[in-house]
C-alpha cells in the first residue's frame, strides 16, 4: 500500500533521512523504532507532505505523493496523527473533528464518521462544545486520533501517541489502535516506547541517524538483542 | 454636549482606523507577517475610486466597487510576487520586502499620477443631524454603519464558514491546517484579498472625511491603524475593532482638549503604556501549550 523508496530528506545542509526504503502492506500495522533525533518525525512529516524530500519516491498505491500537492494527500486516503497531537486548541472538539474531513464531500458519509468516532470516544462526545484546548493530554490525544479518523484514511500514520501519557491510558490508546487496525485501517506508528509498539506491530523498522538498521517481524526484533539492550532497556 | 459630538467624531475615524487594522490583523494571523504596504494599498484605492467618479464619471457605488475588486487583486497579486517566494524565509527578509513592496507602490503612483494633491470629490453631503445642540455628521453616522456592517459580515464568515474555519485553524498550526488537507497557500491568499478590499473601503470613507489624495496618503493611517491592531493585540479581530475605535476616540478628544500638535505623540504614548501593561495587547491572547 505504501512503498518509501531511497527516501533522502535535508534541513538546509544537513541530510536527516539518507536513503531509506520500507514498506507497508496492505492491513498491516508496521512500526518505525528509534531514539531521540532517528528521524523519525522527519519521515512522518515527508510522508503527509510537510516537507519535501531531495530525493525518492513515497508510491501510495502506486502514485508518488512527492509529485502531488500536500494538501491533496489526504484526499487520497492518508491521515496523519502528529506528534504532540496539535489539536487546534481554540476550536471545539466538534469543530477540531469537522476540520478533519475538511476535503470530503459525501455529507451523509461524514456525519456516520462523526457517530462512530463518538461511539469510539465517548468522552469526545460528552464535551464535544468544549475548546480543544481544555481538555487533559490524554483527551487530545483522543481527539487527535478521532479527527485523523474523520479523513476516512486508508492508512493512518501516528507519531508518538503515547507521549505524555499515564501508562494506563498509553495501555488505552494502543488498545484502540490494534480495534481501528482490525476494522480495516492500514497503521504506520512511530514510537520511542519500542515495547508497546513491537507489541501489536506485524512488522518494524528500526531507524538510527537517518538510515534503517533492522527489520523484521514484531517479535523478531522485541526478542533481538541488539534491540533489546538499544530499545527495551536490556 | 461639546464632548459627546468629539465623541461621535473619534468613533467616525476609529472605524476607518479599524477597518483598516483588520487588514493587518488578519495578514498577521494568518501569515505571521506584518504587510507594512498595506498603507499603500489604501492610496491605491483611493486614486482607483478617484479616478472612477472623476475621469471616468462612474456613480459613487460603482466606483467603490471597482476600487475594492482592484485592491483585492493587488493585494493577492503582492502576495503571489513579493511574499510568497519568501515562506520559508525569516521574518526579518518578509519584513524588508514589505517595506520595499510599499515603496515601490508610493513611486509608481508618483510616476504614473504624478506627486501632486488631487481633490477627492464629494460622495456624501456636508449636512448633519441635528439633535438638540449636538450635531452628527452624515460621514460620521455612514463611517460607522459600514464598520459595523464590515466587522458582523467578517465575523460571520470566520466563525460559521468552512473556509472561515480553515482560516482559524491555519492562524493556530499551519502544518496541523495542512495535515487536514488545507490548501494553506489559498487561505493565506483569501486573507490578503480581504485584507487588501477593507483597505479600499476605508479608502474611500478616509478621502470623504479628508477629501485629498496624494501618493503618500496611505502612509499615515496605516501606521495608525497598525498601531490600533497592536494595541486591541494583534491576530484578534475584535481587538483590531476594539484597538481601531479607541485609537479613534483617544485622538479625537486629544486634539479637542489637549494639543493637536501633541495628538500623536499621546496617541503613541498610550500604545506603549498598554504594551508594558499588556505586552499582548487589549483582546490578544497569550499562547500556552498543553503537553
Amino acid at each position: 500500500m505504501l512503498k518509501i523508496e531511497n527516501l533522502v530528506v535535508k534541513y538546509g545542509m544537513i541530510e536527516a533521512i539518507k536513503g531509506i526504503s520500507f514498506e507497508v502492506r496492505d492491513g498491516e500495522i508496521v512500526t518505525l523504532i528509534g531514539a531521540n533525533g532517528a528521524g523519525k518525525t522527519t519521515t512522518m512529516h515527508t510522508i503527509s507532505g510537510l516537507l519535501k524530500p531531495e530525493s525518492g519516491s513515497i508510491l501510495l498505491d502506486g502514485e508518488d505523493l512527492v509529485k502531488i500537492p500536500s494538501h491533496k494527500i489526504v484526499e487520497r486516503g492518508l491521515a496523519q496523527v502528529p506528534e504532540r497531537r496539535r489539536v487546534f486548541a481554540n476550536q471545539t472538539v466538534e469543530e477540531n473533528l469537522s476540520l478533519g474531513a475538511y476535503t470530503r464531500k459525501d455529507k451523509e458519509g461524514v456525519e456516520e464518521d462523526l457517530k462512530n468516532v463518538f461511539a469510539r470516544f465517548p468522552r469526545l462526545e460528552e464535551r464535544r462544545k468544549q475548546l480543544a484546548g481544555t481538555l487533559s493530554g490524554g483527551e487530545q490525544q483522543m481527539l487527535a486520533m478521532g479527527r485523523a479518523l474523520m479523513a476516512k484514511p486508508k492508512i493512518l500514520l501516528m507519531d508518538e501517541p503515547s507521549m505524555g501519557l499515564s501508562p494506563l491510558l498509553v495501555k488505552e490508546i494502543f488498545r484502540i489502535i490494534e480495534e481501528i487496525n482490525k476494522q480495516g485501517t492500514t497503521i504506520l506508528l512511530v514510537e520511542q516506547n519500542a515495547k508497546m509498539a513491537l507489541g501489536i506491530a506485524d512488522r518494524a523498522y528500526v531507524l538510527e541517524t537517518g538510515k534503517i538498521t533492522l527489520e523484521g517481524t514484531g517479535e523478531e526484533l522485541a526478542n533481538d538483542t541488539r534491540v533489546q539492550q538499544a530499545y527495551l532497556g536490556g | 454636549m461639546e464632548i459627546l459630538s468629539y465623541l461621535i467624531n473619534g468613533l467616525g475615524l476609529g472605524s476607518v482606523y479599524a477597518i483598516i487594522a483588520l487588514g493587518y490583523t488578519m495578514v498577521y494571523g494568518i501569515a505571521k507577517m506584518l504587510n507594512f504596504a498595506h498603507g499603500d494599498i489604501i492610496m491605491v484605492g483611493a486614486y482607483l475610486s478617484f479616478f472612477a467618479m472623476t475621469r471616468f464619471q462612474l456613480p459613487v457605488i460603482v466606483s467603490v466597487a471597482l476600487a475594492v475588486l482592484g485592491c483585492t487583486i493587488l493585494g493577492v497579486v503582492v502576495e503571489r510576487l513579493a511574499y510568497k517566494p519568501l515562506r520559508q524565509a525569516t521574518s526579518l527578509s518578509v519584513l524588508i520586502t514589505a517595506i520595499g513592496v510599499s515603496y515601490f507602490l508610493q513611486n509608481s503612483a508618483q510616476l504614473l499620477w504624478s506627486s501632486s494633491t488631487k481633490v477627492y470629490p464629494t460622495i456624501i453631503s456636508n449636512g448633519a443631524i441635528k439633535i438638540g445642540s449636538l450635531s452628527i455628521s452624515y460621514l460620521s453616522i455612514l463611517t460607522i454603519l459600514v464598520c459595523i456592517l464590515v466587522m458582523t459580515c467578517l465575523t460571520l464568515f470566520v466563525n460559521k464558514t468552512k473556509t472561515g474555519q480553515a482560516m482559524r485553524a491555519c492562524a493556530e498550526d499551519k502544518g496541523a491546517a495542512q495535515l487536514m488537507g488545507i490548501n494553506v497557500n489559498h487561505i493565506i491568499s483569501i486573507t490578503f484579498a480581504i485584507g487588501s478590499g477593507l483597505a479600499a473601503i476605508a479608502a474611500v470613507l478616509l478621502c470623504a472625511a479628508y477629501p485629498s489624495v496624494s501618493p503618500t496618503l496611505g502612509s499615515m493611517p496605516g501606521i495608525k491603524a497598525f498601531t490600533a491592531a497592536v494595541f486591541g493585540g494583534i491576530g484578534s479581530i475584535p481587538g483590531a475593532f476594539l484597538g481601531g475605535i479607541l485609537l479613534g476616540v483617544i485622538e479625537t478628544l486629544t486634539k479637542a482638549y489637549i494639543s493637536t500638535q501633541l495628538s500623536d505623540a499621546i496617541v503613541f504614548a498610550v500604545l506603549i503604556i498598554v504594551l508594558l501593561i499588556k505586552p499582548a495587547g487589549l483582546l490578544g491572547k497569550k499562547v500556552s501549550e498543553k503537553v
